[in-house]
Formats: C-alpha cells, sequence, structure tokens
C-alpha cells in the first residue's frame, strides 16, 4: 500500500493557499481581458483595466489580487489504497493553511465562533474540508479560498419538480439581481442543482473549480449555462459600476433528486476566482 | 471617462459639495480605514458617552481590512471591502464629522439620508484591485483597537488613490443610472 506523510500534505497545502492567492488562473485573466473587449460602459472598461492590471502586478510580485484572502475550502479526493502516515489528515490540512497564510502575508479572516465572541483564530484555520474517497493510490487537493463579499450574496432555493427550467433560471436571476454589485463583478457563478439542500449547495461550490471555458457536458445544461450567462449579462450590473460585463461565466453541476425536489443553490465568485490543485 | 479630479485630504464639506456622481477621483493626503468591528466598537463607546479614539472631523473613512505586509512595504494588499455591512453604523458615524466614504456596493436609504443631511460623498474603489490600490498608499499607522488585527483603525497615507463618486451628497447614484442604462433584460 502506497503510503504518504502528512507532512508531504502540509507542505502542499502551504503552497497551495499562496498561489492561490497571488496567481489569478489563466482562463479567469483572458475572460476579464475578453470582457474588457466587449465592454460597452467606458466606467466599466476603467475597472476592467484596474482588475487586469492588479492582476498583473498581484502575479509579478507575489502578492494576494485581493486583501480578503478567504475562508480555505479544501477538497480532498482520498485513493482507497493510499495510507496517510504519521498523523491526522485534517490536522495536516489545517497546519498547511496556518503556515500558507503566516509565511505568505495572507490576511487572517477566520474567527472561532460566528456569533457571540467572533474571536479571530489568528493563523486563517480551521478550512472548510470536504473529503471523498476514490479508487486508486492518489491524494487529489484542491485548495479554494473563497472572499465573504460574494459568499454573502450566495443562496439556496428549494423549488419542486413544476417550476422547471424557468424557475430554475428566475431563482438564479432573483439571487443574481438582489446581488447586484456588491459581490465584485465580473462574477463567476457556480450553480448546483439537485441532491438535498446541502448538496446543492456544494454542488455549486465544486462547480467554481472547473474551467471557466469548460461547458457541462450534458448539453441541456451546457445550453442552460449559455443562456444564464447572457441573461445576467443583461443586468446592466457589469464590472460593479455598470455595463454589459457582468458574469465571466456560469458553471452548473447536477445531481440525483428526491422525486418531490428540485433544489438550486447558487455559489457566487468575485473575479478573484481563486484555487490551486495538485495531485500527491 | 472624464479627466480626474485630484483631492487633498482634509476632506471639507464645501470639497464634498462640489463632486458629482461619476466623477473620478484621485486622492492624496491621510484617510482612515475602519470596517465591521471597529464601527461596532465606536459606535458602543459613542453609546457609553465615550470619546472616539479618533477625531473624525473632515475625515474620509475607507472600509479596509488589508494583508499584512511583506517585510519593507507600509502596507499589504488593501482593497475596499463591501459598504453595505457599515450602513447600521454609519449615520451615527456621519455625525462625527466623516465627509467622505471609500468602499464598495450599495448604502441603505437611511445612509444616502444622512449623506444628504451631512455632505458627504460615498466613493467606490475597484474591488479586488488590491495590489494595484497598494501602489498608492505610502504609510500605515495603526491608530486604535490594534487587537482586531485586520480590522483595527489606522492612518493610511496615499498618494492618487483612485476612486469614483458613487453616491454624491444630493444623493445621486451612479450604480442606478449606470445600472439601467445598460440593462437589457426582460421578464426578470
Amino acid at each position: 500500500m502506497r503510503e504518504l506523510d502528512v507532512k508531504t500534505i502540509t507542505e502542499n497545502v502551504a503552497e497551495m493557499c499562496k498561489e492561490a492567492a497571488y496567481y489569478l488562473p489563466e482562463d479567469v485573466y483572458n475572460g476579464l481581458k475578453r470582457g474588457r473587449e466587449t465592454e460597452k460602459s467606458p466606467v466599466g472598461q476603467v475597472v476592467l483595466d484596474q482588475i487586469i492590471r492588479n492582476a498583473e502586478i498581484a502575479k509579478a510580485e507575489d502578492r494576494p489580487y485581493c486583501q480578503d484572502t478567504g475562508m480555505t475550502i479544501v477538497f480532498l479526493k482520498i485513493g482507497q489504497d493510499l495510507h496517510i502516515t504519521g498523523g491526522n489528515l485534517e490536522d495536516a490540512v489545517n497546519a498547511g493553511i496556518a503556515k500558507g497564510y503566516t509565511e505568505g502575508y495572507l490576511r487572517k479572516s477566520v474567527v472561532a465562533e460566528p456569533l457571540f465572541n467572533r474571536k479571530n483564530t489568528q493563523d486563517n484555520t480551521p478550512g472548510v474540508i470536504y473529503t471523498e474517497i476514490v479508487p486508486g493510490d492518489k491524494l487529489d487537493i484542491t485548495v479554494a479560498p473563497k472572499g465573504f463579499g460574494s459568499e454573502n450574496k450566495s443562496g439556496v432555493k428549494m423549488l419542486v419538480p413544476a417550476d422547471g427550467v424557468e424557475g430554475v433560471k428566475k431563482a438564479v436571476m432573483d439571487i443574481i439581481l438582489h446581488a447586484s454589485m456588491n459581490p465584485c463583478p465580473p462574477m463567476v457563478v457556480g450553480i448546483g442543482i439537485g441532491g438535498t439542500m446541502d448538496r446543492a449547495a456544494l454542488m455549486s461550490k465544486k462547480a467554481l473549480t472547473r474551467s471557466i471555458d469548460q461547458r457541462n457536458p450534458m448539453p441541456e445544461y451546457a445550453k442552460l449555462e449559455e443562456e444564464l450567462l447572457e441573461l445576467i449579462n443583461q443586468t446592466g450590473i457589469g464590472p460593479q459600476l455598470g455595463g454589459t460585463t457582468s458574469a465571466l461565466a456560469v458553471n452548473i453541476e447536477w445531481g440525483p433528486t428526491h422525486i418531490a425536489g428540485l433544489p438550486v443553490a447558487v455559489t457566487i465568485c468575485c473575479h478573484a476566482m481563486r484555487h490551486a490543485h495538485r495531485e500527491l | 471617462m472624464a479627466e480626474q479630479i485630484k483631492i487633498q485630504t482634509p476632506f471639507t464639506e464645501e470639497m464634498s459639495r462640489k463632486l458629482k456622481a461619476g466623477d473620478a477621483v484621485l486622492i492624496s493626503g491621510e484617510i482612515i480605514a475602519a470596517r465591521d468591528a471597529a464601527h461596532k466598537a465606536m459606535t458602543e463607546a459613542l453609546a457609553r458617552g465615550e470619546k472616539l479614539p479618533v477625531d473624525w472631523t473632515n475625515q474620509m473613512v475607507y472600509y479596509l481590512g488589508p494583508t499584512p505586509a511583506k517585510p519593507g512595504d507600509p502596507i499589504g494588499s488593501c482593497g475596499p471591502t463591501t459598504s453595505g455591512r457599515m450602513d447600521a453604523y454609519t449615520p451615527t458615524m456621519l455625525e462625527q464629522g466623516i465627509k467622505g466614504m471609500i468602499g464598495k456596493g450599495s448604502r441603505s436609504k437611511e445612509v444616502i439620508e444622512s449623506m444628504k443631511k451631512n455632505g458627504v460623498t460615498y466613493f467606490a474603489a475597484v474591488g479586488g484591485a488590491a495590489a494595484l490600490i497598494a501602489k498608492s498608499v505610502k504609510k500605515y499607522e495603526v491608530l486604535a483597537y490594534p487587537e482586531l488585527g485586520p480590522e483595527a483603525v489606522a492612518r493610511l497615507t496615499v498618494e492618487d488613490f483612485p476612486a469614483i463618486v458613487v453616491i454624491d451628497c444630493e444623493g445621486n447614484s451612479l450604480y442606478e443610472t449606470n445600472q439601467e442604462k445598460y440593462r437589457t433584460l426582460k421578464g426578470y
């Protein structure tokens, strides 16, 4: 059985936290450039110029491109034939987050308890860690820190089957129109359809780890992604101060659901679409 | 875009009343960073009848929690945070003499009414342009609540800090006019 020491996991997670904070993924950078070419609002063009220049500075100087370096979401796919040694997996991931956020000069934005004390944990731990057991003997890690300007504008609607495609579109557009210019557009919109309330929300997060240039493999969902993107870009929200580039992409994930249900979850991400991926 | 208007702080009501929604500005001088936890602490201090740790007369507040500075830098990345979260505290804070607010996103009716009454301008900096904005910050000094870490109240010395007037002191909003202008959505 293949063995993997937790120290290796900690080191890699630390590096991935920094990488995600400093380097805007190329697909998103190119999406912003395409948006700049087609943006009709002069003030929107100015905003996009600043956002593009910002990504270039961050990359060249190893700096976080947004000061909200997020709550650290970590997706782990653990091969069932892999033996993790030397300690506890979750502790190793959290140690990596603490190391990455401290050494990388990233902002510590996590409070230990949400309502009464709200005391900062000082090292951005704990992360939000999702584990999945898969075939094989590898450990697949995606680190996707999530800023809360956009997270605060995300939402879930529990539709019924009769609501159908139009109901899904209306639910998504209600959330987008309510979010308006607040989540730092151009946005990337992750949508989870089906499952249970919690599963839909998780799918909407996972959808954001997919390239913005890659459409859902099922043609009906790919078409829905395109249609929703078009509608969102007709809202006038634009790049924060009004315009035509409100979103760069809509990524949908779907899953089996109950005969009585049609859950729809929408996670809005700002243009700082952070994620880093490695296989150990 | 029209030419950028240069603003030197302190920022008085007279200066504020001259600006119109849509004006692009470059701010130089001193601005004061404060966000959620500091706003809560300050309004609670006022409710207890205490004096605030900062004199807000003719100041600009910047809704900000920066990343830590790398060695040799005055500040880390420092873009605006969502202003709406400060709305509950803002009318109280504007009574303290603030004449400019810098952040991102929409404001409540109560805030806009208080802006009109007190002659306050609301500026937007570009959300997520944090590494770029850092280039205009020359100095960062914590003034109060150091225990709040990135949420401490701090003085920033800035040079040509880029911002846009989104709501002027007559309540005109660039968000509303410019969104409407580019809105072609039907049926939602």
